[in-house]
């Protein structure tokens, strides 16, 4: 028998539980760390940001409004189906780099990280939300609720553990996002959507894109159909930041920026990246009239 | 003309009528022209709430919303009208008192059409002595499928003669009727029984305007103006709610009937959620940022 050709997988974004390619045709070449074509990626234009947000924006009220517990079912599901994937992921980061120690080490730390926001699903409230002392007969309480849309670029050099880190505690908090992925490495990312698709989660709540980070900021920090912006590279320069910044005024953006070092390190993950994108409600409840 | 001539069977071909409207649709409108359909569009709303929930308030906020859509936009256009139940026509026509926006009202028993032809008749002068500018009447799809050719049509022409000036619209519900043959046959009926305009659907029956059906209607709009010299308007209603959509059905009408039928005058939106989704669209156009629902008043 002759030699077997081997399929290859065509990477693709993931949009309101769909696989779609880029809306313009384009794509640009993703390397292994020899310098040999791995594949070809999306290369997303405005209009993929568009697209994404709507279906980000019509999944965000029914994802809100399941029960906390369910939402920790679904990211806990997440983590079990990347756990029966985990040789794939391994073998995927082995192509770009990574020794089989340091990839295993880190598809294991992402599914942890899955685990440990499940976790907080239905505690946050608990721990933030308070009781207010008033000096009327009021009963005061203060509560977290999600912001909305979130726009995140993930992490440059942690193409899975980075990408589940900035994920998990934006949506286990209600909030739908769109992750721009690793431009170097994005193909675990579409990978992971797979993933995604295969757990539960409802369409839209993760909606993953690939391209270049220059040609998308403007169009991911300006929508005004995005309540927040995320992003975590620690060398993002000066000018990028400030354009950033400008831009999230526009419609009062929240801008979260957090430089992390050590992804795997317990500093990664803190049930301050859930509250960083919730708003705070304070309900003030007539009693004793 | 005899009734059997207005109902022949045109013979419509489904493959092509699909075929043309995906090819019309892969028209690019970009920059200028795209800013001059929307507005356009905007124009041609007819700003609608047909629930059983509406109330006075509603209604008139409604209103406030057709005299100006958006209050960052002082200069765009207005809607071309307001279609409401007609308990609510003397609430609309007092809150555009002063506008040249008119007030449309269903009538007929909408949306099913059930009911006597004096019931109807008596509904149809009501909301034309309550001030009603336009009614929308439903026909009477049972008597239709039946066959019973006859009935519809002379129904149609006693509602025509109760409107007295107002412009009627006939609504053909085609979501109830089939087929295109039947979309085709009812249209030339409605027209020839002196309709103002036809109209594709209560928006309460799914599937409610198509496309496709939108092209068969203005194909019978188009002969029935080779025959008789007199134009006919259009109105898809029901599911319209982007303005990609609005844009597309523009250029069916460009393509079939020519500049003459894009205006207020002979074509209309019958809509509610696609007036902000404009707005969104007019405002993109202007600030090159995308916008948001948070930003645009409901109705």
């Amino acid at each position: 028998m002759s030699d077997r050709i081997e399929v290859l997988k065509t990477y693709k974004t993931y949009v309101g539980g769909n696989f779609p390619r880029t809306e313009s045709g384009r794509y640009y070449k993703v390397y292994d760390a020899n310098e040999n074509i791995l594949a070809n990626a999306c290369q997303c234009s405005r209009k993929d940001v568009r697209d994404a947000v709507v279906e980000a924006r019509e999944a965000q009220p029914d994802w809100n409004n399941r029960s906390a517990y369910n939402r920790g079912q679904i990211l806990y599901r997440i983590a079990e189906m990347l756990e029966t994937r985990k040789a794939q992921f391994i073998e995927e980061l082995e192509t770009i780099g990574y020794k089989t120690k340091k990839a295993k080490a880190e598809v294991e730390a992402s599914i942890d990280r899955l685990i440990y926001y499940a976790g907080w699903s239905d505690k946050y409230q608990q721990v933030f939300g308070t009781i207010n002392p008033v000096a009327s007969s009021h009963f005061n309480f203060s509560m977290p609720e999600p912001m909305g849309v979130v726009n995140i670029w993930a992490p440059e050099d942690r193409p899975l553990l980075g990408l589940v880190s900035v994920m998990a505690p934006v949506i286990v908090g209600g909030n739908t996002c769109i992750i721009l992925a690793s431009e170097k490495y994005p193909l675990s990312a579409i990978s992971f959507a797979e993933v995604l698709n295969s757990s539960d989660v409802p369409d839209g709540v993760v909606n993953i894109l690939t391209g270049f980070r220059d040609e998308l900021l403007e169009h991911m920090t300006t929508h005004k159909d995005v309540n927040a912006f995320f992003y975590t590279d620690p060398d993002i320069d000066q000018e990028q930041r400030k354009q950033i910044d400008e831009n999230a005024t526009l419609n009062l953006k929240r801008v979260r920026r957090k430089p992390v070092e050590d992804w795997l390190s317990e500093k990664a993950q803190s049930p301050y990246y859930i509250t960083d994108f919730q708003e705070t409600k304070t309900t003030w409840h007539p009693v004793g009239l | 003309m005899k009734i059997s001539e207005i109902t022949k069977t045109v013979p419509i071909d489904e493959v092509g009528v699909e075929e043309r409207v995906a090819r019309l649709n892969s028209r690019s409108i970009k920059k200028e022209s795209k800013v001059q359909a929307l507005k356009l569009a905007l124009s041609m709303i007819d700003l609608t709430t047909l629930e059983g929930m509406d109330t006075p308030g509603k209604v008139i906020q409604l209103c406030q919303k057709a005299k100006e859509p958006h209050v960052a936009l002082p200069n765009l256009p207005t809607v071309a009208a307001i279609c409401v139940y007609p308990n609510m026509v003397p609430v609309a026509k007092k809150a555009l008192r002063g506008t040249d926006i008119n007030v449309a009202s269903v009538a007929t028993a909408f949306p099913s059409g059930m009911s006597t032809l004096d019931a109807k008749l008596k509904e149809t002068k009501q909301v034309v002595e309550d001030g009603a500018d336009e009614v929308d009447m439903v026909i009477s799809r049972g008597e239709f499928l039946k066959g019973n050719y006859s009935y519809v049509y002379d129904e149609i022409v006693a509602v025509k003669e109760a409107c007295g000036d107002a412009h009627l619209k006939v609504i053909l519900e085609t979501g109830e009727l089939q087929t295109y043959e039947n979309v085709r046959k009812a249209s030339d009926l409605a027209m020839h029984a002196g309709a103002d305009f036809i109209k594709t659907s209560t928006g309460k029956v799914k599937p409610a305007a198509t496309q496709p059906v939108t092209l068969v209607m203005l194909e019978a709009i188009r002969d029935y103006f080779y025959e008789t010299g007199r134009m006919v308007g259009m109105k898809p209603a029901g599911g319209i709610r982007k303005a990609k959509q609005a844009i597309q059905y523009l250029v069916l009408v460009k393509e079939t009937l020519g500049t003459d039928w894009l205006s207020p005058e002979y074509f209309r939106f019958g809509a509610s959620s696609l007036t902000n989704d404009l707005l969104m669209q007019i405002v993109k156009q202007q600030t090159g940022v995308y916008q948001g629902a948070d930003y645009f008043s409901n109705d």
